[in-house]
């Protein structure tokens, strides 16, 4: 267990070091957000509420999905790919480390990093651009941690998932980039989960990409009553067990047939 | 002449090398083509809840996003110079551009063609014929021409723009993440641009004029014709930044003083 927290605390550390490329980020999120304030007040019009989210909640809404990201968001997929394809990945295979474990922690130091650095001040700067409602409800903020601590390991399964699909596909650059697309339309970041028609709703109800940014963003923004919020939670919980089975599945058969590319 | 069959040269060359590998050409078509109706199926879900969009009907909204891609197609073509700086100031790769008899710029852009990106006007007329047929637009026997220059326009406000951000390494060596930023603000364009407040509006007309690539041109196929006037110098406003680009990119060229050894 300590080599794990070790993996985190050095990866937080290489992250200090770049730190200033994290400012430009703050500037980027904050233009997307106001790309959707502007979009969103425009749609909303005079109307009051749609789909039971006001003006104010909408705001507020893409304001924390996108700072959600921040935390949730990393590179693993790329990551595993690139040592994958050079080969780097049959030494990393007999260190005394499990590499799918290994690989989380060190994604983790990076948002516990990017969480600090990134998303708590982008938060504070937005928050005085447009007219965000932050509650002061604490257990409101309670439950928003645990939930989007449950995102990022969602969000991070699937990465693994993708990035194991480089052993049979050899080059995933395309469905790397696809899988990111779908996370973004279908996480409810860029259009909250209930504003599609019902049966695209349902068919996403069985889908584990809502527990990415819906559901914690609908919990910072009111938008679940606290017994939904409890409700939706257990579902993060469900499917990040879920998700375990097909990442083993297919590392241990990529672990037996697997092709060292160069090396 | 030269620069002509140099761009040919060039192009052949370049489909050679990518015709080797068929199926990356089709796998990034593919993931195009995703995110491209990504943006698309956003418009539809949002018009199951408003009918208009700041006074713009979803075809309307839908035509402007389908025109957007045609420029920005042929942006992501031929100006490929997101990374110039670290391709070419820190590894020094301007000095071997520079003793090439055509012109340094042109060069570049030959080097890094991308002809796949015109895939992407493809998938924009498309667009643009789904929602114009919906609206029953009527085209003139002058409209195909115009079309054509006012894509032209739009892509040298792109190139332009990136042009002379790209120009900033020759003067600033410090690592800048503009490039990234510029994209995102390029998306602006997207939406008709009277959602946005005052000086949002002022900024993407005058400084940043990204609303020449998507809603100013797109409008006057749309009969909008109280944006008659910036549609029309959608053209004027290209050849301004385009040409404002190359000048300031030849005085950074002399200020370019190579990378050590």
């Amino acid at each position: 267990m300590d080599k794990y927290l070790e993996m985190i605390r050095i990866r937080f550390l290489m992250m200090l070091a770049y730190r200033t490329n994290y400012y430009t980020g703050i500037l980027i999120y904050s233009i997307n957000i106001g790309a959707y304030y502007f979009l969103w007040s425009a749609i909303y019009g005079g109307k009051e509420q749609i789909q039971g989210l006001s003006i104010a909640q909408m705001t507020t809404y893409v304001a924390i999905s996108w700072m959600a990201r921040a935390f949730y968001f990393n590179n693993l997929d790329r990551e595993m790919a690139v040592e994958i394809m050079d080969g780097r990945v049959a030494v990393e295979l007999i260190r005394p480390y499990n590499y799918l474990v290994m690989k989380m922690m060190q994604a983790l130091g990076e948002g516990i990093f990017r969480l600090f650095l990134f998303s708590v001040p982008g938060l504070v700067i937005v928050y005085f651009i447009f007219p965000i409602h932050l509650t002061w409800d604490i257990a409101v903020w309670g439950l928003f941690a645990i939930s989007i601590l449950l995102s990022f390991f969602i969000n991070t399964q699937i990465n693994l998932l993708t990035g194991i699909t480089t052993f049979f596909l050899f080059n995933n650059s395309g469905l790397i980039r696809a899988k990111r697309v779908i996370i973004d339309l279908f996480s409810g970041l860029i259009l909250p989960i209930s504003f599609f028609p019902v049966w695209a709703q349902n068919v996403m109800n069985y889908l584990p990409f809502q527990g990415i940014s819906y559901i914690p963003s609908m919990i910072f923004t009111k938008g679940f009553t606290a017994q939904h919020a409890v409700y939706a939670i257990g579902q993060q919980f469900i499917w990040i067990l879920i998700l375990i089975v097909p990442i083993q599945l297919l590392w241990n058969l990529a672990k037996k047939q697997m092709v060292i590319q160069g090396g | 002449m030269f620069y002509v069959t140099m761009l040919f040269q060039y192009m052949s060359q370049y489909m050679k090398t990518r015709l080797q590998y068929r199926t990356d050409i089709l796998v990034e078509f593919f993931s195009d083509l995703l995110s491209q109706s990504v943006n698309l199926i956003f418009i539809l879900v949002v018009f199951g809840h408003t009918d208009l969009l700041g006074g713009w009907t979803r075809d309307e909204i839908i035509f402007i996003y389908g025109f957007f891609l045609v420029p920005y197609a042929v942006f992501s073509a031929f100006f490929n110079i997101w990374d110039f700086n670290d391709r070419y100031i820190v590894k020094g790769e301007l000095d071997r551009i520079l003793t090439r008899p055509i012109h340094s710029l042109f060069q570049i852009i030959l080097e890094r063609l991308e002809l796949e990106g015109l895939l992407g006007a493809i998938t924009g007329i498309a667009v643009m014929i789904y929602a114009g047929s919906r609206m029953g637009l009527t085209l003139s026997w002058y409209d195909p021409f115009l079309f054509i220059i006012f894509v032209i326009g739009g892509a040298l406000v792109y190139g332009g723009i990136f042009i002379i951000l790209a120009c900033i390494s020759f003067w600033a060596d410090a690592r800048t993440s503009i490039m990234p930023m510029m994209y995102n603000i390029s998306n602006y364009g997207r939406y008709p641009i009277n959602i946005y407040n005052k000086i949002i509006r002022f900024v993407l007309t005058w400084i940043l004029p990204f609303a020449f690539v998507g809603v100013y041109p797109a409008s006057y196929f749309l009969g909008r014709h109280e944006l008659l006037f910036y549609s029309l110098i959608t053209p004027l406003i290209g050849v301004v930044f385009f040409t404002l680009s190359i000048l300031l990119w030849n005085q950074g060229v002399k200020r370019y003083r190579g990378a050590g050894n």
